[in-house]
């Protein structure tokens, strides 16, 4: 799925990283818990996260994902924005609750990667 | 001799600069060429031991070296130790307090997650001294 149908999907807002919406992304990850996070493996994957810190960022960096989705409207500060734009990660934020952002796109076919 | 070294301080006091070390780790790896999984295992296990040493010890040292065949790390901190070693490795267990889950982590999945992207961990840990952590991971291809 490229990263501009899960904009689409989300009826989500760009933050940072217009120009890098054709990426693919292959799985998806939901959670607010970053240990969580970095206990799966997932190529090419987006994080959809309700939690605000440059360690949201940091996590998605380790894990080499494309893009993270900020639910429930969140919108992250400047300090968070410029580390996706230096780490060259997509922003996107959605007004739909954490539960409903992810049966929207796993309804569209996304899916969760393995367990490591 | 490894083929590079690198050597991080990392301040205790600032939880929004956790994970400073690993980024530049992870960098480094890649312009040296190692591939993506060798690189992902390396960084996620160093990033969770970094962050393990922000929210319990104040900070600490990393010393990173890095050879053909496998990257070792070594993260020495003058914390609170650690009590029970095998206590803290079960999934799950936590002593992290309420303001450290609220930054996402402290879900006790630290030293598991740890062990699980390493092929070798050793803790060294005496309880109001420090801990040692020393960390192997082997180049997959």
């Amino acid at each position: 799925m490229k990263v501009s149908e899960i904009k689409d999907i989300l009826e989500a807002e760009v933050i940072c990283g217009e120009n890098a919406l054709d990426r693919d992304v292959y799985t998806a990850c939901g959670s607010d818990m970053m240990s969580d996070v970095l206990a799966y493996v997932k190529e090419q994957a987006v994080l959809l996260s309700g939690l605000m810190n440059p360690q949201v960022v940091r996590t998605a960096e380790m894990m080499d994902m494309q893009c993270i989705v900020f639910v429930r409207g969140k919108k992250p500060d400047e300090s968070i924005i410029e580390l996706a734009k230096e780490r060259d990660i997509v922003l996107l934020s959605t007004k739909y609750p954490m539960f409903a952002s992810c049966g929207m796109l796993y309804e569209k076919g996304l899916r969760g990667g393995a367990i490591k | 001799m490894s083929l590079f070294e690198l050597h991080y301080e990392v301040p205790g006091d600032d939880f929004t600069r956790a994970g400073e070390a690993s980024g530049d780790v992870k960098a480094h790896l890649k312009k040296l060429g190692f591939d993506p999984a060798t690189i992902r295992n390396v960084v996620i296990a160093l990033y969770e031991a970094e962050i393990n040493m922000v929210i319990h010890a104040g900070g600490g040292t990393i010393d990173v070296s890095v050879d053909p065949e496998c990257i070792k790390m070594e993260l020495i901190d003058h914390g609170p130790g650690i009590a029970d070693i095998s206590l803290a490795m079960q999934e799950g267990y936590s002593t992290a307090p309420d303001n450290v889950r609220a930054l996402g982590f402290g879900a006790g999945m630290g030293l598991p997650n740890i062990k699980k992207y390493t092929d070798e961990m050793i803790i060294e840990s005496e309880v109001g001294v420090g801990t040692v952590i020393k960390l192997r991971v082997d180049v997959k291809e």
